[in-house]
């Protein structure tokens, strides 16, 4: 379980408590966080749920895929070091707390 | 009469274009139909995570009603709607009630097409398209698992490899049956076919192509029991997946006078031949400048058309015409496809076939048509640029690694 703040680029917060293995993707898509669309369900295929994670919790996430890297490279908004697809992050204990800011676009 | 937007079917299409009608600024009423008991969900994890067991049944969920509901979107589930009267611009429920509307959205999806052949109904016999078809798979693969008893596909297009990698993952005997000489034969280039059967095998599948299936044999409790081939072989099953197209839901569109063929006819709007009334999605048979009609089954194709009808209702052209894309995952196979590649004459790879990661550009008079990446995500997105600036490489420049074709852009 993990509360994990969502902050669209209005500046509208959302806090949603996860289930472990939720992806950050899937927990925004289906409560409504706008700021992230998740067009593929989580296939790491559309790079449309790009997310920028608070770069002092980095190490709590598991490395990119060169997948998900590929997909990093084309994502519509700028690219940041804390840039990461929020589907292929899993929500644990590890990442209670973790602030993500959303870009002002994803296509 | 006050503005109430009525959309029939509750899939990607149909939430797409609820949530576009908001966002382009429309106040009236949206009520969103669904014949399921379920709200929203997304359908690729059905024959490859959530069949694996790697997600839950909710993680599948689209979107909670409650976020629907924040935005004034009316989800009713487990609604039938039985015909539209264009005349009364109302749907008739089952329920025997109806629906005025200002405006009518078709997102009424696919049903997967049924083997014409003896047995074909008996039990364990099943399709996937939706949740519940996807638990009845699921269900009955368990029990496969628990006696040992193997499971035969029939039909070698996407769903059907996906639910057979799946059922590999689980340790399931499988065994895959494709009428025609190759794999994906209607998408991929002959030598990604190849591949393609080549993992299968190197996975433990029993893959018969060009498989003439004459009928489907059962126990006598109506189960089925085997699938009978031409040359009298019989391949035991205790559960067959049968994966062999699907067709369009244009029933409803067509008892309503609409014109349909394949599919509800619309234009790159999704605009049908009343003017008040849209399609989007797997029902949608879009006509093409070259009078052609194209119906596509992916999520993109369902997201950007939801897009245009929406606009369409609010009196705005947003035209799709972006390059389709889709995307299949078999194994630790990522298959990403850009562009469409019907006619193809001429194919080249970029990459190392045996390595795992490569693309194969299809080319037609030189003119770059679609490439299939295979564990190649930054070929795929190349390749959606390359197609939409109808930019193409010569097969000389798609083989040499060094060459970035991504200077072709630049020009």
């Amino acid at each position: 379980m993990a509360n994990i703040t969502y902050i669209e680029a209005s500046g509208q917060a959302t806090t949603l408590k996860l289930a472990d293995g939720w992806s950050l993707m899937q927990g925004a898509t289906a409560n409504g966080v706008d700021g992230i669309l998740g067009e593929c369900g989580g296939s790491c295929a559309c790079a449309t749920c790009h997310c920028y994670v608070d770069e002092a919790r980095l190490a709590d996430l598991p490395p990119a895929s060169d997948n998900e890297l590929a997909m990093l490279d084309n994502v519509a908004a700028e690219r940041r070091p804390g840039s990461r697809l929020a589907c292929q992050i899993k929500a644990s204990a590890a990442l209670d707390g973790l602030i993500i800011h959303l870009p002002d676009m994803q296509e | 009469m006050t503005a109430h937007i009525v959309i029939i079917g509750a899939g990607q299409a149909g939430v797409q274009t609820a949530e576009a009608l908001r966002a382009g600024g429309f106040a009236g009423a949206i009520t969103l139909l669904g014949d399921e008991p379920h709200g929203p969900y997304h359908r690729p994890p059905l024959s490859k995570a959530w069949l694996a067991g790697d997600i839950g049944a909710e993680q599948l969920v689209m979107r909670a009603p409650e976020a629907l509901a924040r935005k004034n979107i009316a989800l009713r589930t487990h609604t039938q709607v039985n015909a539209i009267d264009r005349a009364a611009r109302q749907v008739k429920l089952a329920d025997g009630s109806a629906l005025s509307y200002s405006g009518l959205v078709l997102a009424t999806g696919s049903t997967p097409r049924r083997l014409p052949l003896p047995g074909g109904d008996a039990k364990g016999v099943l399709a996937l398209r939706s949740r519940m078809d996807a638990s009845a798979i699921a269900e009955r693969m368990a029990m496969c698992i628990e006696q040992q008893l193997p499971v035969v596909v029939i039909g070698g297009g996407f769903i059907g490899l996906e639910v057979a990698a799946t059922a590999r993952k689980k340790g399931l005997r499988v065994t895959v049956l494709e009428a025609a000489p190759r794999l994906l034969g209607r998408v991929l280039a002959p030598l990604l076919s190849d591949w393609y059967a080549q993992l299968h095998r190197s996975h433990g599948v029993n893959l018969v192509l060009g498989a003439q299936i004459t009928a489907l044999e059962a126990d006598r409790q109506g189960t089925v029991s085997g699938v009978r081939m031409a040359d009298g072989t019989l391949h035991p099953a205790a559960l067959v997946v049968v994966g062999i197209g699907v067709s369009a839901n244009e029933q409803l569109a067509r008892d309503a006078g609409l014109a349909c063929e394949r599919g509800i006819v619309v234009d790159a709007c999704g605009r049908t031949s009343d003017p008040v009334i849209v399609a989007a999605g797997d029902c949608a048979a879009r006509r093409l400048p070259d009078g052609s009609l194209l119906r596509l089954e992916s999520v993109q194709n369902a997201i950007e058309q939801g897009k245009s009808v929406a606009a369409a209702l609010l009196g705005q052209e947003r035209p799709f015409t972006a390059t389709p894309w889709f995307w299949s995952d078999q194994y630790d196979k990522k298959l990403q496809m850009a562009g469409l590649s019907g006619g193809a004459d001429q194919w080249a790879v970029r990459g190392d076939m045996d390595s795992g990661s490569f693309s194969v550009y299809h080319l037609r008079a030189g003119q770059l048509l679609a490439v299939d990446s295979v564990n190649a995500s930054r070929d795929h997105l190349q390749a959606r640029k390359l197609l939409d600036a109808g930019v193409s490489p010569t097969p000389a420049q798609v083989g040499d690694a060094a060459f970035d074709l991504g200077t072709l852009l630049l020009k």
